[in-house]
């Protein structure tokens, strides 16, 4: 294998792995903050990606689609947060996962309703569906670049609101401490319905920009959610750099598997996932004992 | 105690053993196989409750165990003679046992929301490797073309293709399995387990070995999920990689919330609750995973003991609690009673179940 193609395998690896950290992050800070494990995160991901092919073919604009459907996962997220969501405070696990998968069920069936269950293909936005040349026979999709970009804003964006507003520091409050958060006077209330929006939004807005590279199909949604969740167990629970870290050692693993080790590509992130359990079992950047 | 000594405490389960027994001679044949699948989904249910109920451990794998051991039947079987089941179904079980020992192994390092994670992902490995590999079928699945029986020379004693036959097996199964359940969960070592479930720090305070404790929990569930799914095989005479997905996992776990995690039998009411309502629901609309999920969501907000929360509306007055019930009840309480009045300034003692994740220290 030569060295362009070498160089070609890590940005795809890199371009998935933000992909995942996009996703994965939107399910940390939920873990994090809220204490409630969401397995309707990979739902919402899906969601997003038939909302990106829907609006995109009705209104002729991927970047409406973007805008409008990551606009619709956020009011979503806020109105599930104050129906359903905010009653599973306190409540067991069994109670969090039943009741998000009782929502997988409810948004398949929605899907269905709304969109059927065709598999579709979402074109890229206009200037961006060229690709460069890199040598003779060789070339790279100019999206596939673009959502590497995209991701880092978002990323930024991400780091720049938890480390840096008020907001970010109730979070991070919050997830360090609590209870100490609350004595000294913040109400959860109103940080948890939006950064439960948030989750979902993030989630959502991972099946958008990728739906034009990937097709939208029904199951999409449940491969996603398996994935976000090594990626938290590699990462460490409400840590946004360990999910970072988590998602481009998935992106690494599953790419350059399939190059290397094609035949047992599939189970080398578990392989992964079981190596860190052995190595730190609360994720490498966990520091609590769970 | 002697609650279980009360003559009484066998009237109900006595009373549906018999309706169970006389189910055959009265319903049609379609009944009885509908039942036998119940009852199996109502064994994989009580053997995901032994971990889930008394170990306080959510797992999100038991499909798997319950696939692998279909697959084992599907793989064992010979292509144009029934497999003999007094070495298929050990053969079946072991390797449930087995995948239940690597992945517990690996799993029981973590605690709360992670381990509900791991046993997930580890699960749809097991699943993917069906999936996308060319034995058994890949994502076809594969039939079993024989169902298994056991031959004694020439003269068959038992053919599980006759669905009386396969009925009243599974029934045997059943009742051994509670039996067997009631057993372990009466035994030290399944107050070790519920008492590592009520606070782990002190029971490992206390000695209890509590990783081999819940491994060895985790292991004894993961075979009997495995003889669930040797029985459900043989009775689809087909397998396919979802068996092993998650979405039957969390489909068991809403059994076992509906039935109540605090009775070895309760899961398997939950069983029939649900597949009953979903053929229900089949029958009435072809939306009907929307409604299912709609009832899922409205008995976990309203229910959250499940069918025991229906009656106590039913019949406010009536105390439906068994001996198993009732004695666990009591050892909850002492445990938390004890837990209560010592002093808790270092966390130390913090009941591992209610360990909130994003609390983290406390005090």
């Amino acid at each position: 294998m030569d060295l362009v193609t070498l160089g070609v395998q890590l940005l795809n690896a890199i371009q998935y792995g933000m992909v995942l950290f996009l996703v994965a992050s939107g399910l940390t800070l939920v873990f994090g903050i809220l204490g409630v494990i969401n397995l309707a995160h990979g739902a919402f991901y899906m969601l997003g990606a038939y909302l990106a092919y829907w609006i995109a073919a009705y209104t002729g604009s991927f970047w409406v689609a973007v805008g409008a459907g990551v606009g619709i996962a956020f009011v979503v997220g806020l109105l599930l947060e104050n129906v359903f969501i905010r009653r599973l405070y306190g409540r067991d696990h069994l109670a969090q996962v039943l009741l998000s998968f009782g929502l997988i069920l409810v948004i398949d069936e929605i899907r269905q309703l709304l969109f059927g269950k065709d598999v579709h293909s979402v074109l890229p936005p206009e200037g961006l569906r060229g690709a460069i040349q890199l040598t003779d026979n060789l070339s790279y999709p100019v999206y596939r670049l673009a959502i590497c970009a995209f991701c880092l804003v978002a990323a930024a964006i991400i780091y720049f609101v938890i480390t840096r507003t008020r907001i970010g520091m109730i979070v991070r409050a919050g997830a360090e401490n609590r209870e100490m958060t609350r004595t000294l006077g913040i109400s959860f209330d109103t940080v948890n319905r939006y950064v439960f929006a948030v989750g979902i939004a993030l989630a959502a807005l991972g099946g958008i920009i990728v739906a034009p590279i990937s097709t939208v199909y029904p199951g999409m949604g449940d491969s996603m959610l398996i994935l976000s969740f090594v990626v938290v167990v590699l990462g460490g629970i409400g840590s946004i750099g360990g999910a970072a870290i988590g998602a481009l050692l998935i992106g690494l693993t599953d790419t350059f598997g399939k190059v290397f080790f094609p035949s047992v590509s599939s189970v080398l992130i578990y392989v992964l996932m079981a190596a860190v359990l052995l190595w730190r079992p609360n994720g490498i950047l966990g520091r609590r004992e769970v | 105690m002697g609650t279980h000594r009360d003559p009484r405490v066998w009237l109900v389960p006595g009373v549906l053993l018999a309706l169970a027994i006389a189910l055959p001679f009265v319903a049609p044949t379609y009944y009885v196989q509908f039942v036998s699948k119940a009852l199996i989904m109502g064994i994989l249910a009580m053997s995901l409750n032994l971990v889930v109920g008394y170990g306080g451990l959510v797992s999100l794998c038991h499909a798997a165990f319950f696939g692998i051991a279909g697959y084992v039947l599907a793989l064992a079987s010979p292509k144009y003679d029934p497999a003999s089941l007094w070495w298929t179904l050990p053969l079946a079980v072991a390797a449930s046992a087995a995948a239940a020992a690597v992945i517990g192994s690996l799993a029981l390092r973590t605690r709360g929301i992670y381990f509900i994670m791991v046993t997930l992902a580890f699960g749809e490995m097991l699943f993917f490797l069906f999936h996308d590999s060319k034995f058994a079928g890949g994502s076809d699945g594969a039939f079993i073309y024989n169902k298994p029986s056991i031959m004694l020379g020439n003269l068959t004693l038992l053919d599980l293709e006759k669905p009386l036959t396969y009925y009243f097996v599974v029934l045997a199964v059943l009742v051994a399995v509670i039996a067997l359940l009631t057993m372990i969960v009466r035994s030290p070592f399944g107050h070790a387990l519920a008492a590592a479930r009520d606070n782990e720090r002190r029971a490992r305070a206390l000695g209890f070995p509590v990783f081999r404790v819940r491994l060895t929990a985790f292991v004894i569930s993961g075979a009997i999920a495995g003889i669930a799914g040797y029985f459900a095989a043989a009775q689809f005479g087909f397998v396919a990689p979802q068996m092993l997905g998650w979405h039957l996992s969390a489909t068991v776990l809403v059994m076992v919330l509906i039935g109540g995690q605090r009775s070895v039998a309760g899961p398997l009411a939950g069983a029939l609750v649900l597949i009953g309502l979903e053929e229900v629901l089949k029958a009435t609309t072809e939306h009907w995973k929307l409604a299912e999920g709609l009832i899922v969501i409205l008995i976990v907000l309203m229910l959250p003991n499940g069918v025991r929360d229906l009656l106590k509306m039913i019949l406010p007055a009536s105390d439906a609690q068994s001996g198993v019930e009732s004695s666990t009840v009591i050892a909850r309480s002492i445990a938390t009673k004890q837990s209560s009045s010592l002093p808790d300034a270092s966390g130390l003692l913090r009941s591992a179940r209610n360990d909130d994740v994003v609390g983290g220290r406390h005090g």
